[in-house]
């Protein structure tokens, strides 16, 4: 089996190797050493899925296998797979998304001068990102998850002749390593407490309490900063929608289906150590991104931007679900989104794919991803058209779709935290108008696009074509994907995913603060002021803390189990157990009247024109445009963080070359000062009192040489002369 | 004749018969140095299989290896007195390594070709010479050996400030100089020799306190004589504020000059530290490991903002090494065994990839015959393949998994996050202005619309990837499996990291 997995991952490497240095050599750009390493990787990935998965059935499936990598001194780092129920589905859906767009890619990237690179990079990237799924270690996700990074900057990048697609990348991976430094400080901390990093030692170590409280608060919170980064979500959502600069296949296998969903994938490893704070924290965050997102999209008119806040927005509704301890919620959300919106994004390719040929048809410069310039491409496309239709309703929460489903379960298991937790209203609140947004504004955009008339006019619509079979073959892959029944097997029930082997093998595990909850029974008046505390996550966390130096195991339960208001006992259980059942069904009706809502209010405004948009927008005032400006994160960002770096950067290199080197260069100009000072002194001063000797001596040598003239008569005559004043000094 | 003994002298015989090659036969001269440090180089890996990667050495005469001593000025006991351990090994791998890629990437010099090749290799000997010392007087000799030509190289051979840059670079480091020779004179007087009981000059005489006499006793004595050798080791390495005849000498200096400064010159600082002022003043070592800790976090964060700041691609560079430099410090200030062999391991790592960043702003500047960063543009379609490797280097660089440079960046944090949790969680945040200020370089060389200056310059050539290549091989093969490195200092550090903490197993 590890040979296979090892197969699935090395074969990705290998394609990239070949096609990068040889692609240009080979036929057709190499493009088919690409496909033929994914295509035989995904094969090899649905064989795991059914003999290793599914044959076994058993939620609690693991194979390990781990080596030594580093060392130092007598530690050694080993590092392995780790091959479980949830890494062979990420397996099967990244090579599966993979697969079609690998496929997908041919068509659309057909005649583009660097096609062999980007198929290079596309392995790269499928390499990296099974690299993450298969990981055992945090050190070594974060290494594939650093390369991911990597990947994604060089493809959003592709077409870096564009200045906008270049800063696109740059903001991209600059962006991810705001949150992969946080998550490297939560690896150092989870290292230097527990002394490992791998995966299944460290909820053990968490689960004996070596790592507890207020630090394990903190280390969540720190690794949960690299899922930020990479799933897009506030306040780090920036750089997803300026990522739709890279060719559409990218933004539907790296920023939809796969890569961004990695920050998910993390944060549900991580499920079984994150503390009560850390999780609100994490279900705040994607829960707020989840509306913030949504709102956003509602506003925008380019295709891909729609689509890329909704991507914000369903990552939000994992984040928040994972949060809010609906474990199975999230990843079957992961697993379901990645197939519809990858669906919506290829289908929006192949729309933009005809656009483009329309409008240079007529030598239009509009923009063919702008909405505005589309209309009634539901007569040339039927295929797209009617897959993106599925793909839109399944995203919309529509029953019978696989979305439905799995958002279903979502805002149930938000509404049933709710529930427990008066106090966190508000996310079931974010969940559920965020799920009415969605299908408004997926809606907008499907009228938008295909139907009415075509707005560039009939002659550019003439030129309208459906897509190649490599392009409409994977959206009809990936629309077939979207449909309930393919995740409630054996059953068929349309409502729920209950008894089906996805909520069978992947149950919700019990958490590290749940697991102390049962002991804690008897500590309610600590609890109950704990709650108070605990409700700002970890700040609030940290400040009880530090007021009260407890014992660290009564501290630890003080802190993560302000859950515990009801008493735990059995018939509590069998409450909680209530309480998840009315949830669901309360927040199954809700999410219908929601959807419903969303898709009646778009009908009327884009279809039926009962409600004028224009007029809304206007009625709408500062929140729309706040919308439609993206609440003006970028600018701010610009303004503070972009600006405040160049900043110090510049006044530190002025402070670099004028006073340190200033100095230094003061110091040797002090030197010459001196030297000059000291050969002034020695010329004019010491060899002066030399030369003034000498004058001296001369001038003396001159006065006296007046008198000796050589000359016997003026001798006689200086005898005669001091005879004389001999004379008459003696006389008077 | 031992074979340390060999690759330090070697160059210098190169170097005489250089001197009496006729002076217009380039090519000969060229071929003649190739020829001296592709000998230097395959004896140095000769060492390789012979080397025992569990002999610690450090301290102890019998377990340094290819040890070879012989009397030299009787009348003041200096000896010559060589050998290697685990400290120095990866130094004198990454020496030979550099110096032989330096000779091909010289080929472009057109004036004083005999000259050039002389002094070039007399800077090896040097380089050599100092890793391989381990009698005090000796490594004095050659360390002052490395500066003349080094002064000669930039002073003739560089660019329009080459004298300026060769008098500042002289200058600052004689200072150095001076200080650690003080510093030797008061170890000499003070340290006695166990079996003669004279004065000695025996590095390893003078790391056994046991020896020490005199005023080592005193503890102001041993700080101070501590800091005369760390600000000549600082300006070496350089560390901030002693770093700014670097940039200088960077931009000044020919390619393959600016390599060697780097990539070795730069590593006899921190050397220097480990060989010299940790287990002779272990005491003193341990008592301002946060010093070097705090001016570690300094120069990486400092360095990276200054980096960003540069508009000269090679002063970009220099800087960036200040930055890397820093984590040198850091890993080693930790004493810690994943800090200390991080530290070594990212000297190696900077010297391999920032020779590869030397190089690789050699290629542009011959052909646009500036550095402009902003006077590019647009070069990605001119030049592919130099944008493939350029961008390798970069992404090394910034500490990408999967190249050397991380593997190190990751043990320097490991080691340092216990012992200075505050300073490398700032030091941490440094990795995102690094990467800010790459990517941001990279951008403005190569994407964006076509400089139509530049539309037809050539692509890298031959030459020039010979250079590279070899690094890249490197970077990458020690950023999968390090094994080959890491192994050989890890005993050797890990005993150093405890002898400075006085936590020896006894």
């Amino acid at each position: 089996m590890f040979g296979l997995v090892t197969y699935i991952l090395l074969a990705q490497l290998a394609a990239f190797a070949i096609v990068i240095f040889f692609g240009k050599r080979l036929p057709r750009g190499g493009d088919w050493v690409s496909l033929l390493a994914i295509w035989s990787s995904l094969a090899a990935a649905l064989y795991l899925f059914a003999t290793q998965m599914l044959a076994n059935y058993d939620p609690h499936y693991f194979q390990g296998f781990t080596f030594d990598w580093l060392s130092w001194g007598d530690y050694r780092l080993t590092i392995g797979y780790a091959v479980d129920n949830m890494a062979i589905m990420m397996l099967v859906v990244v090579t599966l998304v993979s697969a079609v767009v690998f496929l997908f890619s041919v068509g659309y990237m057909k005649g583009d001068p660097k096609y062999s690179r980007f198929f290079a990079f596309l392995s790269l990237f499928a390499f990296s990102m099974l690299g993450v799924v298969l990981a055992d270690n945090l050190l070594v996700i974060f290494v594939f998850w650093e390369l991911v990074g990597l990947t994604s900057y060089l493809l959003i990048g592709f077409w870096h002749e564009k200045d906008s697609a270049a800063d696109a990348g740059k903001k991209a991976f600059i962006v991810n390593r705001i949150g992969d430094a946080g998550m490297l400080i939560g690896i150092l901390f989870v290292f230097t407490t527990l002394g490992t990093l791998n995966l299944h030692e460290i909820s053990e170590g968490v689960a004996a309490g070596r790592l507890s409280g207020v630090m394990l608060t903190i280390t969540g919170i720190c690794l949960f900063c690299g899922a930020i980064g990479k799933s897009a979500q506030f306040p780090l959502h920036v750089w997803l929608p300026d990522a739709m600069e890279g060719p559409t296949p990218v933004s539907a296998l790296i920023h939809a289906a796969t890569m961004v969903a990695a920050g998910v994938y993390l944060t549900a490893r991580l499920f079984v150590i994150l503390t009560f704070d850390a999780s609100l924290v994490i279900a705040y965050v994607g829960g707020f991104t989840a509306l913030f997102a949504a709102t956003i999209a509602v506003a925008q008119y380019d295709i891909k931007r729609v689509l890329a806040y909704s991507t914000l927005s369903q990552l939000g509704y994992m984040v928040m679900a994972l949060g809010s301890g609906a474990y199975m919620a999230g990843f079957f959300h992961l697993v379901t989104h990645a197939m519809f919106k990858a669906c919506l994004f290829l289908g929006s390719g192949s729309v933009i794919y005809a656009m483009h040929h329309a409008l240079h048809h007529i030598h239009s410069d509009a923009d063919p991803q702008d909405m505005r310039n589309m209309g009634g491409l539901k007569k040339h496309q039927p295929l797209t058209f009617w897959t993106f239709l599925i793909a839109t309703v399944a995203l919309s929460g529509v029953p019978l779709t696989s979305g439905f489903l799995s958002k279903d379960a979502i805002l149930g298991g938000t509404l049933a935290f709710a529930m427990q937790h008066p106090k966190h209203w508000l996310l079931p609140v974010f969940g559920f108008s965020a799920a009415a947004l969605t299908a408004f504004y997926m809606f907008r955009l499907i009228y938008l696009t295909f139907t009415g008339t075509f707005r560039p006019g009939k002659e550019a619509e003439a030129e309208l074509h459906e897509s190649p079979w490599v392009m409409t073959l994977p959206l009809v892959v990936l629309a077939t994907l979207s449909i309930f029944i393919f995740y409630t097997l054996p059953n068929f029930n349309p409502a729920s995913p209950r008894g089906g082997w996805f909520a069978t093998l992947f149950p919700d595990p019990p958490r590290a603060y749940e697991s102390t909850m049962v002991h804690s029974a008897g500590l309610e008046g600590h609890e109950a002021e704990a709650s108070v505390h605990g409700r700002a996550g970890a700040e609030g966390g940290t400040a009880h803390a530090l007021d009260e130096p407890a014992p660290p195991d009564i501290d630890r339960r003080a802190v993560e189990t302000p859950i515990v208001h009801e008493e735990q006992s059995p018939e509590t259980h069998e409450a909680l157990h209530d309480v998840h059942h009315r949830a669901h069904s309360t927040a199954m009706l809700i999410s219908i009247f929601a959807a419903g809502l969303g898709i009646l209010i778009a009908t009327m405004g884009y279809l039926w024109a009962t409600l004028n948009p224009a007029t809304w927008q206007r009625r709408l005032g500062v929140l729309y445009r706040g919308m439609f400006h993206k609440w003006w994160f970028d600018e701010i960002y610009g303004a503070t963080a972009v600006k405040g770096t160049l900043l110090l950067s510049t006044i530190l290199g002025w402070f670099d070359l004028y006073i340190v080197d200033g100095i230094v260069n003061g110091a040797a100009w002090l030197g010459r000062v001196f030297a000059f000072i000291e050969g002034w002194f020695d010329l004019y001063i010491v060899d002066g009192l030399v030369n003034l000797t000498a004058w001296f001596v001369g001038i003396w040598g001159r006065i006296v040489r007046l008198f000796q003239g050589g000359q016997l008569q003026r001798y006689i005559l200086y005898t005669l002369v001091v005879i004389g004043i001999f004379i008459v000094l003696k006389v008077v | 004749m031992g074979k340390l003994t060999l690759i330090t002298f070697l160059p210098v015989v190169g170097a005489a018969i250089i001197a009496f090659l006729p002076r217009d036969n380039h090519k000969l001269v060229r071929w003649t140095a190739l020829l001296t440090t592709a000998i230097v180089l395959v004896i140095a890996l000769s060492l390789y299989p012979q080397f025992d990667k569990s002999m610690i050495g450090i301290n102890d005469v019998n377990s340094f290896q290819f040890v070879e001593k012989a009397s030299w000025i009787p009348a003041f006991h200096i000896n010559y007195f060589v050998g290697i351990d685990g400290l120095s090994f990866p130094m004198i791998l990454l020496t030979a390594l550099l110096c032989f890629l330096c000779i091909p990437a010289s080929w472009g010099i057109k004036k004083g070709v005999k000259g050039y090749h002389s002094m070039f290799l007399l800077l090896e000997t040097g380089m050599m010479g100092t890793f391989v010392s381990l009698d005090f007087f000796l490594f004095y000799v050659f360390w002052e050996i490395m500066l003349l030509p080094m002064y000669f190289l930039i002073g003739i051979w560089g660019g329009p400030r080459r004298i300026y840059a060769a008098i500042k670079f002289f200058i600052y480091t004689l200072i150095g100089s001076v200080l650690m020779l003080i510093v030797i004179l008061v170890l000499y007087f003070n340290v006695r020799d166990p079996v003669t009981g004279a004065h000695t000059f025996n590095m390893l005489h003078m790391m056994n306190q046991a020896n020490h006499g005199g005023i080592l006793s005193l503890s102001t004595v041993r700080i101070l004589l501590w800091f005369g050798l760390y600000i000549g080791f600082a300006i070496k390495v350089p560390v901030f504020p002693f770093h700014t005849w670097l940039p200088d000498a960077h931009v000044e200096a020919p390619t393959a000059i600016s390599v060697i400064l780097a990539g070795v010159l730069l590593k006899m600082g921190t050397y220097g530290l480990l060989r010299i002022s940790y287990p002779m003043l272990s005491d003193a070592t341990r008592t301002f490991a946060w010093f070097l800790a705090l001016m570690g976090m300094i120069n990486i964060i400092y360095g990276a903002f200054c980096a960003m700041a540069q508009k000269d691609l090679k002063k970009l560079v220099a800087y960036s090494s200040i930055s890397h430099m820093g984590y040198v410090m850091l890993g080693m200030s930790s004493l810690t065994s994943a800090g200390m062999n991080g530290a070594v391991f990212q000297m190696f790592n900077h010297g391999t990839i920032t020779a590869m960043l030397f190089l690789l702003v050699g290629v542009i500047y011959d052909r646009a015959h500036h550095r402009q960063i902003d006077g590019f543009g647009g070069l990605a379609n001119v030049m592919p393949r130099y944008l493939g490797i350029f961008s390798f280097a970069f992404f090394a660089s910034l500490g990408l998994p999967g190249l050397s440079g991380f593997i190190s960046e990751v043990m320097v944090f490991v080691g340092a996050f216990p012992v200075w949790r505050t300073l490398t969680i700032i030091s941490i945040f440094g990795i995102i202005i690094t990467a800010a200020y790459h990517l941001w370089t990279l951008q403005r060389i190569f994407f964006g619309a076509t400089n139509p200056k530049y539309e037809n310059l050539p692509d890298i050539n031959g030459r020039e990837l010979f250079t590279l290549v070899p690094l890249a091989a490197v970077v990458l093969s020690l950023g999968i499996w390090p094994h080959p490195i890491t192994d050989l200092m890890n005993s050797s550090l890990t005993f150093l990291g405890h002898l400075v903490q006085g936590t020896l197993p006894l």
